[in-house]
C-alpha cells in the first residue's frame, strides 16, 4: 500500500500542472496513467503539432509541453505509474484507497481526476466473432513478440504500429498485411520496405480488403477477408492482430458513483471537488458552466484544486497563500539555493 | 444554413438546420444527436466523428477529403468507401438536404 496525500489519475497537461501546485504547497502525489508514456493528448495525438496558445509560450509542440512540464516537476521527484489504469475508488473513513489493473494500492486523503477523455485503448475490430479470441489470438498489441515463433499471422492496418510489426516479425512468423486502401499512412521508409517485402514473397500484402469474421473451434483457425466489391477470401492463420490506433474510454470512471454529464463530471468552480467529497476532477473530463477545454483552463483548475486537497491532507494547518517569487519555503521545496 | 437530415444506426432519424460554417459534427453535437462523440474536438485526431454518406451523388458533391482524412478513417469504426470525418465537412448552403448515416457505434 503506497500512503500519499494526493492520487492524480491521468499524466496529462493538466495532472502535470496540478502535481506541481501540489509540491508548491508542500503536499505530497503520485500521478496514474493508462498510457506508456507521459503527456495524455499532447503526446499521444499531436506531438509535434505546434501549440499556439499556452500563456507566455508563443509556440511549442505537444512533446515541448510535455517535456517543459515534467522539467518543473522534477524538484518534488514524484512518481509516475505508467501503463496501469485505475480501476476502482473506495472510501476508507476519512481516506481513499485506490486500486490499478496491475494490483497496485494507493491510500490517498485526496483523488483528482485529470482523466481528459477516459483512459487510450487500442481500437478493436468490428466484428462480433473477434471477442472470443480477444486477447489469445487475437491481438491489439504485442507483449511478447517470441509467441509468434514459426506461427502464421494476418496483420490489419496501415500505419506505422502495423507496417513496423509487419516487418519485424516477418524474420520469424508467415506475415499477411491487410489494408483497407492501397495507401499506407506510415513513414515512407517503412511503406517500401514493405514493398520490397511483398516483392521477394516473404511478406504477403493484401490491400482494399477489410476484416469479415474469424473463424475456430476453440482455437482460431482462419479469417475471412473482403474486398471492396464484397468477395471474401479465407487465410489460415495461428494469430490476427489489428493496429488501429487508440481510442479514449471513460472506462472505470463511470462506476466511482460520480456524477457524470454526458462523458464530463460536473464539479463546483471553487475548488473544483465533485459531488464525492476529496474527489476532484480537473481538465477536459470536468464541466462548469463556461467550461473550455483549453490547456490553459486545466491549469488554472489544477492550481485551485491542489489548494482544495490541502484541506483535507491537513486539516490542523491553516493553507497559507504565497508567491514563488518570496517565498523560502517554497524555494526550499524546489531545491533552489539563494 | 443547411438543413441536414441525420439517421442514427437504429434507424432513428433527426433533422436539424445547421449554420453555415459549422461542421457537420457540430451540427450533432450541438443538437444532442446521439451517434458522434467527437473526442477531439475535430481537431482530426480521434475518428470519433465518423459517418457514410450512403448516397452516391451527395458523396460525390461533398467538399473532398483533404489530406489526413482516410489516414484517421483508417482507424474508425468499420470504415468504408463512403466513409467521412463530419468534422471535416464544413457546412454552406449546397449541403441543404444532405442526409449522413451513423456507424454502429464510434469505437
Ligand atoms: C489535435 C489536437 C489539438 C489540440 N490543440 C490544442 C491547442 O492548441 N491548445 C489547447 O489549449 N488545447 C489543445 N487541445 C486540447 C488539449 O490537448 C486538451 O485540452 C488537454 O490535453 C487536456 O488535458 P488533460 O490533462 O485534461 O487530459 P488528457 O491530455 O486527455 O490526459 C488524460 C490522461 O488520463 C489518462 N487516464 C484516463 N483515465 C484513466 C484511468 N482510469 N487510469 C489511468 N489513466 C487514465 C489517459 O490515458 C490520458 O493520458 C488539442 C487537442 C487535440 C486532440
Ligand atoms: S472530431 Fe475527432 S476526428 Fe473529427
Amino acid at each position: 500500500m503506497i500512503k500519499t496525500d494526493v492520487v492524480i489519475i491521468g499524466a496529462g497537461p493538466t495532472g502535470l500542472f496540478c502535481a506541481h501546485q501540489i509540491g508548491i504547497i508542500g503536499l505530497k502525489c503520485e500521478l496514474v496513467d493508462n498510457l506508456d508514456k507521459i503527456g495524455g493528448q499532447c503526446i499521444e495525438l499531436y506531438p509535434d503539432k505546434p501549440i499556439y496558445d499556452i500563456p507566455a509560450v508563443p509556440e511549442c509542440t505537444g512533446e515541448e509541453l510535455t517535456n517543459n512540464l515534467v522539467q518543473q516537476i522534477k524538484p518534488f521527484n514524484f512518481n509516475f505509474h505508467l501503463s496501469d489504469r485505475v480501476q476502482e475508488l473506495k472510501n476508507n473513513n476519512d481516506k481513499w484507497i485506490v486500486k490499478t489493473l496491475s494490483g497496485k494500492e494507493f491510500e490517498a486523503y485526496n483523488v483528482v481526476i485529470a482523466g481528459g477523455v477516459g483512459s487510450f485503448e487500442p481500437r478493436k475490430f468490428p466484428i462480433k466473432s473477434a471477442e472470443k479470441f480477444d486477447g489469445k489470438s487475437v491481438l491489439y498489441s504485442v507483449k511478447d513478440k517470441n509467441i509468434f515463433k514459426d506461427k502464421s499471422l494476418v496483420i490489419f492496418g496501415g500505419g506505422d504500429s502495423a507496417l513496423d510489426w509487419a516487418i519485424e516479425l516477418s524474420n520469424s512468423s508467415k506475415v499477411t498485411l491487410v489494408h483497407r486502401r492501397d495507401e499506407f499512412r506510415g513513414a515512407p521508409a517503412s511503406v517500401q520496405k514493405i514493398k520490397e517485402l511483398n516483392d521477394k514473397n516473404v511478406i504477403d500484402v493484401i490491400t482494399k480488403h477489410s476484416i469479415e469474421e474469424v473463424k475456430g473451434n476453440g482455437s482460431l483457425e482462419s479469417v475471412d477477408i473482403k474486398s471492396e466489391s464484397g468477395e471474401i477470401k479465407n487465410i489460415k492463420t495461428d494469430y490476427v492482430l489489428g493496429f488501429f490506433g487508440l481510442i479514449m474510454k471513460l472506462g472505470p470512471i463511470a462506476d466511482w458513483g460520480l456524477n457524470l454529464d454526458k462523458k464530463t463530471i460536473p464539479v463546483n468552480t471553487e475548488n473544483f471537488e465533485t459531488n464525492k467529497k476529496g474527489i476532484f476532477a480537473i481538465g477536459d473530463i470536468c464541466s462548469y458552466p463556461g467550461k473550455l477545454k483549453l490547456i490553459l483552463s486545466g491549469f488554472h483548475e489544477g492550481a485551485l484544486a491542489a489548494r482544495g486537497c490541502f484541506r483535507y491532507a491537513r486539516p490542523d494547518e491553516k493553507y497559507r497563500f504565497e508567491f514563488t517569487t518570496a517565498s523560502s519555503t517554497i524555494k526550499d521545496r524546489l531545491g533552489i539555493k539563494e | 444554413m443547411a438543413n441536414i437530415k441525420y439517421i442514427e444506426f437504429n434507424g432513428k432519424e433527426h433533422k436539424v438546420n445547421v449554420p453555415n460554417g459549422l461542421s457537420v459534427m457540430e451540427g450533432a453535437v450541438q443538437n444532442n444527436i446521439p451517434g458522434i462523440d467527437a473526442d477531439c474536438g475535430g481537431g482530426m485526431s480521434c475518428a470519433t466523428c465518423h459517418v457514410y454518406i450512403n448516397d452516391d451523388e451527395w458523396f460525390k458533391k461533398l467538399p473532398k477529403k483533404e489530406m489526413g482524412e482516410d489516414d484517421m478513417l483508417d482507424q474508425a469504426y468499420d470504415p468504408k468507401l463512403n466513409s467521412r470525418l463530419s468534422c471535416q465537412i464544413i457546412v454552406s448552403e449546397e449541403l441543404d438536404g444532405l442526409v449522413v448515416q451513423l456507424p454502429e457505434k464510434q469505437g
